[in-house]
């Protein structure tokens, strides 16, 4: 009896150690979220001090409205939504179908087709920047949404993601049923297939939309003027420009990350699991 | 009559996934197909921005790497940063991937504030992280003067500075680890522990012997994945490093960093597209040993 309770007790401050560990970690995680958040509330006297404060003392939105007075803040936010909509919305389209006429129609040269898209998931984008960029400079693109958006317009792995999934919950039997009702591709794809993905496409509807949000050397290269920065641009350009405002800064810190903060706080479990079960990395 | 009916469905139905290909094909043959063998083609030549005179080099490119130092630096440091970043991060998010798998209290709390870097946008991020950093300000040189530690200008020198982007890394990356390492812990099947614990394993064995030969395949995706995703950084350098603190040249010189300067400083397509190839070349080597490695585990 003794021993077992000597064990119990055993188990208890291990685990309250593997607590004190995780909760260690946990600050460190968030250590540079709460002094952004902090920075960004702080009045100028406050932010180049030492020792420095973990929170502001009187705390001030400041630099919130300094952020929106010398920069175009909105504008660059404003152009990040717009290029992530229409790159989500557009990726989603193509997936849908690409994944659907590889999941479920045999026709000749589909396996050849099909590894062209596999090679271009291999190569990483980054690789190929140089011919693309040039051929926008030829197109006359560079500095204009168009040229900004046509990378994000295709996802190799969408159409994998979507690939695999329509050929697991579609059954040939009940498309062959519509078909004998004499229901055309098309109005197959509409009513039966799209209303029965709904789960992978909201999965690949976050990772389309994250990865043009976070989009940073073609849009570097891309854009030559404010009017066409996105968020992570305008962040960065308004940084270079004042480099030592920390509290300014922190505050653009804040506004950029927040609207994923709130999608996250939503979605958590879904993200979570749509990123464990697919392994897709930013 | 249904021969024919037969017939026609099968026609329609080749003619349907032609036209409906045809715009996701030409949109991949125009951005990604058409861009990667140019890549290659480009690479064979002394190509500039502007004008058309483009004489050919063969391999001239590739052999004018061998003895380019600042390129030659750009590969020791992404070898470096990807090597060490992935490793480190490797070896702190098992152990927590494993106390999280133990049903303990809190697991999703503790999920969820160790994955929120993860999804957070890198250039915010990268801008909080040089503020940290702050050589005069900084939180982390204040929390080493507590312990009587000097003041070091983390950004400032490369050797440094190189260290300082790994350990973001590792802050950005652990949550993702631990997200996949938990998938791999809880496809082990309870069995095994079972039949370990009866034969009275201790638990470095049963971790040894049992967790670590089950969990490979996702081991090496995740080890892979993070590899590839490594050697593509930029935007933190270009963020952390580089504007109106450090001079040009100062910043830590990454593949990526080295190939946007060749290209889009100097010029030189044709020389940045050769690296490019090189960039490439790396990745499909590790794609193939993840493939390689997950084929003799099934």
């Amino acid at each position: 009896m003794a021993y077992l309770k000597r064990n119990k007790q055993k188990i208890a401050l291990s685990s309250l150690i593997i607590h004190i560990a995780l909760l260690a970690g946990a600050f460190f995680m968030v250590i540079p979220f709460i002094w952004m958040l902090s920075t960004s509330f702080k009045p100028e006297v406050e932010v180049l001090v030492w020792p420095p404060k973990l929170l502001p003392e009187n705390p001030t939105v400041l630099n919130f409205i300094g952020l929106f007075k010398n920069s175009p803040f909105l504008r660059f936010f404003m152009n990040s939504l717009f290029i992530s909509t229409i790159s989500t919305a557009v990726i989603l389209i193509t997936s849908i179908v690409g994944g659907f006429i590889f999941g479920k129609y045999k026709f000749p040269g589909k396996n050849f087709l099909f590894f062209l898209i596999l090679v271009t998931a291999i190569v990483p984008f980054e690789s190929y920047i140089v011919p693309l960029y040039a051929t926008m400079v030829k197109l006359k693109w560079v500095n204009t949404y168009q040229g900004i958006i046509a990378p994000y317009l295709i996802m190799s792995f969408g159409i994998f993601l979507m690939r695999q999934h329509i050929s697991s919950t579609i059954s040939d039997d009940l498309m062959d049923a519509a078909r004998i009702e004499g229901c055309s591709e098309f109005r197959i794809l509409k009513d039966i297939v799209l209303p029965l993905t709904k789960s992978s496409v909201g999965a690949l509807g976050i990772f389309a939309f994250t990865q043009a949000w976070i989009a940073f050397m073609w849009p570097l290269l891309m854009a030559n003027t404010k009017e066409l920065f996105n968020l992570e641009l305008g962040l960065t350009m308004f940084q270079f420009k004042f480099s030592t405002n920390y509290g300014l800064l922190m505050a653009g810190s804040v506004t950029s990350v927040l609207p994923m903060l709130i999608v996250f706080v939503f979605l958590r479990k879904q993200i979570i699991e749509s990123i464990a079960s697919s392994g897709l990395k930013f | 009559m249904i021969l024919q009916k037969l017939r026609t469905i099968k026609y329609s139905k080749i003619i349907f996934c032609y036209t409906m290909l045809l715009p996701i094909f030409v949109l991949f043959m125009f951005l990604r197909i058409i861009p990667i063998a140019q890549t290659f083609w480009m690479s064979l030549f002394d190509w500039k921005l502007v004008g058309s005179d483009r004489p050919f080099l063969g391999l001239g490119n590739y052999f004018r790497l061998i003895f380019d130092d600042q390129f030659l630096l750009s590969l020791n440091n992404t070898f470096l940063y990807a090597g060490a970043s992935v490793i480190l991060c490797l070896l702190i998010s098992l152990p927590i991937a494993v106390a999280l798998n133990k049903k303990m209290k809190f697991t999703s709390f503790y999920q969820a504030i160790y994955f929120l870097p993860f999804i957070t946008p890198l250039v915010p991020m990268a801008v909080a992280w040089k503020w940290i950093y702050d050589p005069q300000y900084g939180i982390l040189n204040f929390l080493l003067s507590l312990v009587g530690k000097k003041p070091v200008g983390w950004l400032i020198y490369p050797e440094i500075a190189i260290w300082a982007l790994i350990l973001m890394n590792i802050w950005k990356n652990l949550g993702y680890n631990i997200v996949l390492l938990m998938v791999g812990l809880k496809n082990i099947p309870t069995a095994y522990y079972e039949a370990a614990s009866i034969d009275g394993a201790s638990g470095w064995n049963t971790f040894r012997y049992i967790t670590l030969p089950l969990l490979k395949p996702i081991l090496l995706f995740v080890l892979v994945t993070s590899t590839i995703n490594a050697f593509n950084v930029f935007t933190q350098i270009y963020v952390m490093t580089l504007g109106s603190q450090a001079a040009p040249g100062k910043a830590v010189r990454v593949l990526l960093f080295d190939i946007y300067e060749n290209a889009f400083r100097y010029f030189r397509l044709g020389y940045a597209c050769a690296e490019s190839v090189i960039l490439t070349l790396i990745v499909i080597v590790f794609t193939a040993i993840e493939f390689k490695a997950l084929k003799t585990d099934e």
